[in-house]
């Protein structure tokens, strides 16, 4: 591994950080009126990120081009968010404000995020509420008309809002509505059922993409005046996780090899509160809404091997170990704390359920206190999802939980104005690392992938082409068609394999190597072995992946190829990551970094930095840039939530 | 259990379909729909055949990607979404006929897929407040009574996958179309485009060729998200009203 001296330059605004932001938008430059719609925008991914800006730039007047892989630009997978979104509105008057906001975002990213984004982020939350609710976003509300909130995952306030169990499902409504306005004004061309499958540079900026439309196999060129990646995160490398079964890195993995660089790929959430996984055909994971852990109390039996039925368990035999080592947050104790805890109790051979995988989130305490109709109206549609999956009833027998990937603070890095290191190249939502650092807070991604696209990026973008030249916008460059016969190339090469083994098997195999050697915890020993096992699963992949089929139609197995091709060589890059990264820090445990009683031990001195990885091909190791990581506001301490 | 399966096989939209019939061996209750047709996927793959494609992507039943019809029901027997349905809900030896959604105006892609891109217009038509990012007043400045938001709430939570669609013999598009403007008719921020979201829309449902509701309420009955049918008295009030007083 190179380290590279390189300095990169994130563009933060000097200042006072509560003025950053306001100082820097009135220091950007301005596109006319007039001159907007002679630009075209690329918005690759119509989640909340995607789908907000795709809507902003066209009211502004751009020309927007906006694709998903779904037959519609509704089904982005924003739409599974359960909980609820933040905002430090202080509706509740429980002292919230953006300064103990973006404490908590700093704090909850464990030291390892950009002070001045996360300011940003909770600094422009409250306009994001105001933006949802004028579009007619169906928040929960009190009797008095006012709006509700409630506390979520690690959060000493109330500053949660939420739509029932289906806040994500509202919000990208929203935005999809907005796009549609968009559409039927003419402002936004939609590509649906179309993937990304590779990035265009010239001369140094980004100038297109090149797409396969899943449909027809047609492979095409499409050119614009600036690209935007809101492709979200990459949490399917583990095969099993709570993403839907089309997330995939492709998007982002293939800018990367053109240059993009590459940040925090280790920073992975493994979420505390999923379904466990029952058998092996299992092909994803539920997620269980963390505002259950409000009420639920999370147990497993005191002696290990205990197979008795939770009812027959008397309370001196139960373990409540959240509420014992962490005090002060208990069963609200933050994601990756809690996912840890899970994991130790069960590594104890303290688990239960049939697997011995899971441990119990129990409602019995708080269907006493609150009765069963007040549990129902809070959860009502979790519990029949749970009860759906697992034919077990939650209001009877406490519910099995266990920790699943979930969600990837890692992602292309950018620069204040998300732009990535390749100018005319912008990543927002969870494709990009920028705001979480190691560890994101329940609540904030559906946030953050709104501020970036309705309040961000509009701005931002305009300053891109008021500074650069304009290029011709055509696919006359050579770039496109070199980049095309890649693609092209790669097609005719996964349909000539025509070996013994589908897709989907290697992306087992792989998920399972990750989530043993990169996934809860982390070491040394396991993360090299598994730097040298994904090499060869990569070798054996392009030598005996079987893909039927055609290039030239609808093909699945053509798809799933692709995709996995890109997670095999994402996950090395993941390994790679975490193996340099020799601290302890948020979602990135290693366990040669703890303290003595098992918390992550970080190293300030030595990585309070970014790592930026630049790619020298699929063959070759990729080179560290790394970005120093200032605190000016804020003392780095111990996060500690006993 | 092991299974018979009768699979709906289609090339293309114009290509002849036919059920072909494939055994679905060792499935476990404990598996979904869709796992179950991953693992007949499997197989064909492995045998050099193409496997049946089919919509899918949250499989938690809120992205409204999936659905097909299971023995001739929209999603299968347990009103859930075809990724939320498991196979504990059938039995050893049962034979299992599923095809896709039928109806004109969603026209077969392949297989079990299906071109739903008129409910996209429909909601394009109208199915939203037109409001600038940026120009939205305070939030709490917008009281909205409880009930008013919570049954607001309850029409929005359509997934839009059309089964309501394919259960209706009309291939009516009234309980999704339906759902929308209630939601917004319900909430104050959805008063100033009242008349006009309403005809618009109409319009594009009867432009896109779906049929008219007789009240045969099948939608509601299939509907996975409960979405009530009220919704759509709803709608014919508001459809009324706008087009006597004129948008
Ligand atoms: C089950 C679940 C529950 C969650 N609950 C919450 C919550 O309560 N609160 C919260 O804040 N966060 C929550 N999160 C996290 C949050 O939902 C996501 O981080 C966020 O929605 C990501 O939004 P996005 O716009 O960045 O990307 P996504 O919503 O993932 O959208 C990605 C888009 O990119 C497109 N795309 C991807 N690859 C390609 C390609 N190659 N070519 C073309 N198009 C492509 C897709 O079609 C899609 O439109 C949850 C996540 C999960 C999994
Ligand atoms: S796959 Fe999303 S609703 Fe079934």
């Amino acid at each position: 591994m190179k380290v590279l001296e390189e300095t990169l330059n994130a563009r933060i605004p000097s200042g006072p950080l509560d003025q950053k932001w306001t100082r820097h938008q009135g220091e950007l430059k301005l596109v006319s009126p007039n001159n907007k719609r002679k630009y075209t925008v690329i918005v690759v991914g119509t989640g909340l990120a995607g789908g907000s800006a795709a809507a902003t730039l066209a009211e502004l007047g751009y020309n927007v081009r906006s694709f998903c892989y779904q037959d519609s630009a509704r089904r982005a997978h924003s739409i599974a968010a359960q909980g609820g979104i933040n905002a430090c509105k202080n509706y509740q008057n429980d002292g919230d404000s953006v300064r103990r906001f973006f404490y908590d975002t700093i704090k909850g990213g464990d030291f390892r995020s950009r002070e001045a984004n996360v300011y940003r982020l909770t600094e422009l939350s409250t306009n994001i509420i105001d933006q949802c609710v004028a579009q007619g976003v169906p928040f929960a509300r009190e009797y008095g008309g006012t709006l509700a909130n409630r506390s979520f995952g690690g959060a000493q306030v109330s500053r949660t809002f939420y739509a029932r169990g289906q806040t994500g499902q509202q919000l990208l409504l929203g935005c999809y509505q907005a796009m549609m306005r968009q559409v039927n004004a003419g402002k936004i061309t939609l590509h649906p059922r179309t993937e990304m499958l590779d990035l265009v540079v010239a001369n140094g900026r980004a100038i297109g993409i090149i797409t396969r439309n899943l449909v027809t196999g047609q492979i095409e060129k499409h050119c614009a005046d600036a690209v935007v990646l809101a492709t979200g995160g990459y949490g399917n490398v583990f095969y099993l996780s709570t993403n839907a079964k089309g997330c995939n890195v492709t998007a982002t993995f293939r800018a990367y090899r053109q240059g993009a660089y590459f940040a925090n790929p280790c920073y992975t959430q493994i979420h505390p509160t999923c379904i466990p996984p029952h058998g092996e055909h299992q092909s994803k994971l539920t997620l269980m809404s963390e505002s259950l852990r409000n009420d639920g109390r999370v147990w497993v039996p005191k002696k290990p091997g205990d197979r008795r039925p939770p009812d027959q368990i008397p309370d001196e035999e139960r373990d409540y170990y959240l509420e014992r080592l962490y005090p002060s947050y208990g069963n609200l104790a933050p994601r990756d704390i809690a996912s840890r805890a899970a994991k130790r109790v069960v590594d104890e051979g303290r688990g239960v359920g049939p697997t011995g995988v899971g441990v119990y989130l129990d409602f019995r305490d708080a269907i006493r206190r609150l009765g069963e109709q007040n549990i129902a109206a809070r959860y009502g549609n979790l519990f029949d999802m749970y009860q759906r999956i697992t034919d077990e009833n939650p209001y009877k027998v406490p519910m099995r939980i266990y920790p699943a990937s979930h969600y990837t603070m890692g992602g292309l890095w950018v620069d204040y104005n998300l732009m990535s290191n390749i100018p005319g190249l912008f990543v927002i939502g969870e494709a990009n690392f920028s705001d979480h650092g190691a560890n994101r807070l329940g609540a904030s991604a559906l946030l953050q992938g709104l501020v970036d696209g309705y309040f961000v990026l509009p701005y931002t973008i305009g300053d891109y082409f008021a500074r650069f030249k304009k290029l011709d916008a055509t696919t006359d460059h050579p770039e496109f068609d070199q980049a095309e016969a890649r693609v092209k190339d790669r097609i005719r090469t996964l349909l000539s394999i025509n070996g013994r083994r589908t897709p989907d098997s290697f992306h087992r195999q792989l998920g399972q190597l990750v989530w043993d050697k990169c996934g809860m915890s982390r070491n040394a020993d396991g993360l090299r072995e598994a730097i040298a096992k994904i090499p060869e699963i990569r070798q054996e992949f392009w030598e005996n992946v079987k893909v039927v089929g055609t290039g030239e139609d609808l093909n699945i197995s053509l798809e799933q190829a692709g995709r996995v091709a890109d997670f095999i060589e994402l996950a090395e890059l993941m390994c790679r990551d975490a193996l340099a990264r020799e601290e302890s820090c948020g979602g990135h445990f290693r366990e040669e970094h703890q303290t003595e009683d098992g918390e992550a031990l970080r190293d300030d001195e030595r990585f309070c930095h970014v790592s930026c990885w630049k790619s020298n091909g699929p063959d070759a190791d990729p080179d560290l840039i790394i970005e120093p990581l200032a605190f000016e506001n804020v003392q780095l301490v111990t996060r500690s939530y006993k | 259990m092991n299974l018979t399966l009768h699979v709906w096989r289609q090339q293309g939209p114009s290509a002849p379909g036919r059920l072909v019939t494939y055994q679905a061996k060792d499935v476990s209750p404990d598996q979904s729909f869709l796992e179950m047709l991953d693992g007949l996927n499997e197989e064909l793959i492995s045998r050099g055949e193409e496997p049946v494609a089919f919509d899918h992507d949250c499989r938690e039943g809120i992205c409204g990607s999936c659905g097909v019809v299971i023995n001739g029901v929209a999603h299968g027997p347990e009103q859930t979404t075809t990724c939320q349905l498991h196979m504990r809900s059938f039995k050893d030896g049962d034979e299992i006929v599923i095809e896709p959604w039928r109806a004109d105006p969603f026209p077969v892609i392949r297989d079990l897929m299906v071109d739903r891109s008129a409910f996209d217009r429909i909601i394009a038509a109208g199915g939203y407040v037109s409001i600038n990012t940026g120009s939205a007043p305070e939030a709490n400045g917008i009281p909205v009574r409880k009930e008013d938001a919570d049954m607001a709430f309850d029409s929005a939570t359509c997934i839009g996958c059309g089964a309501c669609v394919a259960a209706c013999k009309n291939a009516s598009a009234m309980l999704f179309t339906s759902a929308k403007v209630a939601q917004l008719a319900r909430l104050p921020q959805g008063q100033v485009e009242r008349k006009r979201r309403v005809l618009n829309m109409v319009e594009q449902m009867d432009k896109e060729g779906f049929g008219n509701c007789s009240n045969y309420q099948e939608c509601e009955a299939v509907c996975p998200k409960q979405i009530s049918t009220q919704n759509i008295a709803v709608m014919n009030r508001e459809y009324l009203r706008a087009s006597l007083s004129g948008a």
